[in-house]
């Protein structure tokens, strides 16, 4: 499993959720937090290309074992991506949160959203 | 003190002491009075194991079982030989006593008997999962539709009219919580012939054979459902698939059905089991518990209860069903039998049943005022229609210690054959028929 | 090999080839059915049943004799722990004794080999059975109109539901919430959505109990019921029941009892006096139907007057009368119909139900189930019953107390600092904290001690949770070994957490790989 991170270069979602922003563009996956919280992942049930996502609300899951986590999209906009590797590797969510066990890209409606988001000191202090 | 329970004087002080309080009525403190029942209840104080036992005896007494009459009466539940060994292996403590297998290192016997009957389940079926047992048939019938709708969304289910009475009768009963419409089909010659679909319809449901022993066109009713958009759900009668064509290999997205005759008792409807199996590409939406094989940290295989997060205890409202105590038990009955009969019994069992099925049938159909209600190809159950109707056949029949079968109509009985089924009790069957004709 | 590796690999119980599955014993050409002969003229199988209908190969069922099917099954069955061998304090299940007799007055032919379709002239005794264990139970209960027809808990809560949703909709209400405090078991938030509702759910206050102020908000003209369980899935009796009831009759919704934690309270209050509606029972909890490694059971309903009219159909009802006049076709001479206690009764099924929500499932319920807690029921008595809740509440107190007394408390805390009902809930938390293992790695070390640990991570409201139910069937040794036991594994984290967490060592295997059985789903054998 990962070591504990939380990198200086993401923004962070109340629920657990990261963003990394490039330009009109973000990632989204879910941090070191929420897939420790879960244990280890075996499902990620991946929306369709094309879906439109809205900041604050759910808009997939991923299960461990043991449980079943709501993903809520820190950013709104479009799906042009998601990621493919996690159909037969799962664990890449454990092991690797805000590398290769990245959820979706989306296209951002409304960049300016960012501004609502933390950065990682700001939501390193709300888990305590 | 009863016979079950084990606090003696000496012990209830010492315990009430390490507790802390004077008496058991203390414990009880959080109850308001005013709630307490404050007198015994109004029932019949307890018997010795003695009295009890005479009590049932007599009970069992008053009815009459298959034991008691020679009997044609099927229509979802038969009396088929149950092997003398299922009982030994059933009855023992291991099997009948521990709960379902949450800690599964001292659970792998229930664990990988459940395993091998999915495996059988999903042999008969022709579909690659099958789960570990749900209640019984006619639920079962329900819960494929409540998977349907979650699968596609859409409002209406298309029943035939050959699915068993108290199939349909469940799925309107649920129908109604899962906010859809249920449309009956009627039977044409005594098989399904399914009129246009529209778009709104969720699944297709028949049952094979159907209610009134005829082999259902499987294939056209998938192909018809799949083309629509909608699921195609069979419920079938396990026995006759050993020689029917396997529902999933003829396009059939999920089988259920009625386990009662894989090795279990008919106790007057329960308890019993019901299969489910389902493609692929459904596995998430399967209800109840599943057994999956694995490894544990020595590398040695083992079984698990898995895909839990499709269940109540996990996903809670947004379960594919609600189902916590399935039908272990019944379900290890159902393997065990499934193990005696054999991939050559089965079939052969399936073939014993077919001859002496037509062999009814056609001395049934050769007395005058006796007429088949459908001349279908059928595997084990057919109905006859009687001229003048068949209350005097029934009551003569009986008097002379047969059961002729289910009464369908006033002028339609359902006779069902199974291999306890002598030459020569059909021939006295026949006979009876004959004399009640006259 | 040293003398303790020797040790770990064989044992007399458990051989090596213990995992072979019975399709992996297979042969070719054995059997173990042999059929009776066919004695009637055979004909082409072709006429009968065409070859287009026909499967072309025969399914691959397994090919193995009569001895080979007993051991097989034997020896798995050694590798199962059971209720009839060791403690099993599994919380909100009620592991208690299974009486023997109730598998010899279920095996009686009469009851066994009875068709449910036999004339209900000819099923006298089961129907009188029937009626008389619904009396049982609607006096137990304190609901006088009792429904046998769901097959287990969770069905017996899709009952109520519906049942509900059939009283408001009678009365032209469409209301769309069905509220469930946090604390309710899983069935409840997945019957409530099955049956059409909305799931909202109602706090917990600091005490375990049900937030008052918390319902009173959320209690709204839109509310179907209220689901309860009382006690509640933490251990606690509802001391606020009368307001709860109040607060939801005054919106015109039902209060719903799930009976999951009857074994608590038998003759000495009943949910009927408390103002619920609709209670369940679970038959395979307090009722001893054995749990048969996970079912069957069977989930009778109990209802108040006012939802009467719309239980399942058929009903089991009697009327004064003969054997023989109940309808139906018996031509055998009216039996004198004689009960037990000298009155003259007919039972039947009645159909004629035109308010009733239909059909839950085939048939009249789980009969062999039915058999089994009536023969409970008889042994106890009134006397008994109430004893028996009496001693559930009592040892449960007690293994608390001894708990208490090892030192365990420190490290499991009970969630609840007052005195529990029939079951208990502890919090792991300070354990996981100062010893380094969780509630998951001591119920593994209890294993190898030859007990069945307790329920784990239920209810959720409780941080790594640990829900001990010892039932009024062990005795106070069992509970003093117990105790001694878990303080054990405590002392043994102490010194060294490993252990616990790489548990257990001697069961017929370890750890398993949950999440890859997860992943990589393998649900039946390959062939």
């Amino acid at each position: 499993m990962a070591q504990v991170s939380y990198p200086a270069e993401l923004k962070y979602h109340a629920e657990h959720d990261w963003a990394r922003i490039e330009g009109d563009e973000a990632t989204f996956g879910i941090t070191w937090y929420a897939q420790d919280s879960l244990g280890e992942i075996v499902f990620f049930d991946a929306p369709a290309v094309g879906t439109v996502v809205t900041k604050d609300e759910q808009y997939t899951e991923v299960e461990s074992v043991k449980a079943v986590s709501d993903v809520v999209a820190p950013l709104s906009g479009e799906i042009i991506a998601i990621n493919e590797t996690l159909t037969s590797s799962p664990e890449s969510v454990n092991e690797d949160p805000y590398g290769a066990g990245w959820l979706v890209k989306v296209k951002l409606s409304d960049p300016s959203e960012a501004d609502s988001l933390m950065d990682a000191s700001d939501y390193e202090a709300s888990l305590s | 003190m009863s016979r079950y329970t084990s606090v003696t004087e000496q012990d209830l002080e010492q315990m009430l002491a390490t507790i802390g309080v004077a008496t058991v009525e203390d414990l009880f403190a959080d109850i308001p009075p005013v709630l307490r029942l404050g007198r015994p209840l109004a029932l019949d104080e307890g018997l010795s194991e003695q009295e009890v036992y005479g009590e049932l005896r007599t009970l069992a007494a008053r009815n009459v079982s298959t034991e008691d009459e020679v009997t044609f009466l099927g229509a979802g539940m038969y009396d088929h030989y149950i092997p003398a060994l299922i009982d030994s292996i059933i009855m023992r403590s291991e099997f009948l006593t521990p709960y379902t297998p949450y800690q599964p290192e001292i659970s792998q016997g229930g664990l990988q008997a459940m395993f091998e009957y999915q495996t059988a389940i999903s042999e008969l079926t022709g579909l690659p999962v099958s789960n570990g047992s749900v209640y019984e048939g006619p639920s079962a019938v329900a819960a494929a539709g409540y998977i349907a709708k979650h699968h596609n969304g859409r409002k209406r289910f298309v029943i035939s009219r050959g699915v068993h009475p108290h199939a349909i009768e469940t799925l309107q009963t649920l129908a109604v919580g899962y906010g859809m419409d249920v449309e009956i089909v009627e039977l044409t010659d005594g098989v399904t012939k399914l009129p246009e679909l529209d778009d709104q319809v969720s699944a297709v449901i028949v049952a094979q054979p159907n209610f009134l022993g005829a082999v259902e066109p499987l294939q056209e009713i998938a192909e018809a459902a799949h083309a629509a958009g909608a699921l195609a759900v069979c419920s079938a009668d396990p026995i006759p698939l050993g020689l029917l064509e396997a529902p999933g290999d003829q396009g059939i997205d999920v089988v259920v059905g009625e386990g009662q005759t894989l090795g279990n008792r008919l106790d007057f409807g329960g308890p019993s089991f019901g299969f489910f199996a389902v493609t692929q590409d459904l596995v998430r939406r399967l209800p109840g518990r599943i057994a999956g094989e694995t490894r544990d940290m020595d590398g040695k295989r083992g079984f698990v209860l898995t895909l839990q997060t499709r269940e109540q205890h996990i996903r809670r409202e947004k379960a594919t069903s609600n189902i916590c105590t399935s039908q272990a038990l019944n379900a290890l009955a159902g393997v065990i039998y499934l193990s005696w009969l054999g991939r050559r019994g089965l079939v052969e069992l399936g073939e014993l049943l077919v001859q002496k099925t037509a062999y009814a049938r056609e001395q049934l159909a050769s007395l005058s005022g006796v007429s088949l209600s459908h001349t279908q190809p059928v595997v084990r159950e057919f109905p006859i229609r009687i001229e003048g109707g068949v209350d005097k056949a029934i009551a003569h029949c009986k008097a002379q210690g047969i059961n002729p079968g289910y009464r369908l109509s006033d002028d339609e009985l359902l006779v069902a054959i199974t291999e306890q089924r002598t030459r020569a009790q059909i021939d006295s069957l026949v006979a009876a028929v004959k004399e009640a004709l006259v | 090999m040293s003398a303790t590796e020797v040790k770990r690999t064989l044992s007399f119980t458990q051989a090596a080839d213990d995992e072979k599955t019975i399709y992996q014993r297979s042969k070719p050409g054995r059997r173990a059915f042999t059929p009776p002969p066919l004695d009637v003229p055979e004909r082409p199988l072709d006429e009968l049943l065409p070859a287009s209908l026909r499967r072309s190969e025969a399914a691959r069922l397994p090919e193995v004799s009569e001895p080979e099917i007993v051991r097989h099954y034997n020896r798995l069955s050694k590798r199962n722990f059971d209720l009839d061998t060791g403690f099993y304090p599994l919380g909100s299940c009620t592991m208690k004794h299974n009486p023997k007799l109730h598998e010899r007055v279920a095996a009686l032919p009469g009851h066994a080999k009875l068709h449910p379709f036999q004339d209900p002239a000819d099923a006298q005794g089961a129907l009188e059975l029937m009626w008389r264990l619904q009396y049982a139970l609607g006096e137990i209960s304190g609901l006088p109109h009792v429904s046998l027809q769901p097959s287990a808990g969770s069905h017996g809560e899709l009952a109520g539901v519906l049942l509900t949703r059939a009283y408001h909709e009678d009365r032209g209400q469409h209301r769309t919430k069905v509220l469930t405090p946090d604390t309710a078991h899983g069935t409840n938030p997945a019957t409530v959505t099955m049956a059409g509702y909305e799931v909202v759910k109602v706090g917990t206050d600091a005490d375990g109990n049900v937030d008052i102020e918390d319902l009173r908000a959320k209690a709204t003209d839109d509310v179907a019921c209220l689901m309860l369980t009382n006690p509640s899935t933490l251990g606690l009796f509802e001391p606020q029941i009368k307001e709860i009831a109040e607060i939801v009759h005054s919106v015109g919704a039902t209060l719903y009892y799930d009976g999951a934690n009857l074994n608590a309270i038998m003759g000495i209050c009943r949910p009927g006096d408390m103002g619920f509606d609709i209670v369940h029972f679970n038959l395979h909890k307090s009722f001893t139907q054995p749990h048969g490694g996970g079912g069957p059971g069977s989930g009778p309903i109990a209802v108040s007057d006012r939802i009467e009219p719309y239980l399942p159909r058929p009903q089991v009802v009697r009327r004064p009368g003969t054997g023989g006049d109940v309808g139906g076709v018996s031509s055998r001479p009216p039996t004198p119909n004689r009960s037990t206690n000298g009155e003259q009764w007919s039972y039947d099924l009645d159909y004629d139900r035109p308010k009733s929500i239909g059909r839950l499932r085939g048939f009249q319920g789980n009969f062999g189930v039915f058999v089994r807690s009536y023969a409970y029921i008889r042994s106890l008595g009134a006397g008994g019953l109430k004893e028996a809740s009496e001693v559930a509440v009592l040892n449960a107190n007690y293994l608390l107390a001894k708990l208490r007394q090892e030192g365990v408390l420190e490290y499991l805390p009970a969630a609840y600092d007052r005195l529990c009902m029939h079951e208990f809930v502890l919090s792991g938390a300070p354990m996981k904290r100062e010893l380094g293992i969780k509630t998951l790695d001591l119920a593994k070390r209890l294993l190898d001690h030859g007990v069945h640990p307790p329920t784990v991570y239920f209810p959720l409201l409780v941080e790594e949770a640990l829900l001990v139910e010892p039932t009024e069937t062990e005795t106070r040794e069992t509970l003093d070994d117990f105790a001694a036991m878990v303080a054990e594994v405590l002392r043994e984290a102490k010194e060294d957490p490993e252990i616990a967490r790489n548990a257990p060592y001697t069961t017929p295997v370890r750890r398993l790989d949950e999440a890859g059985a997860a992943r990589n789903p393998v649900l039946r054998q390959q062939l």
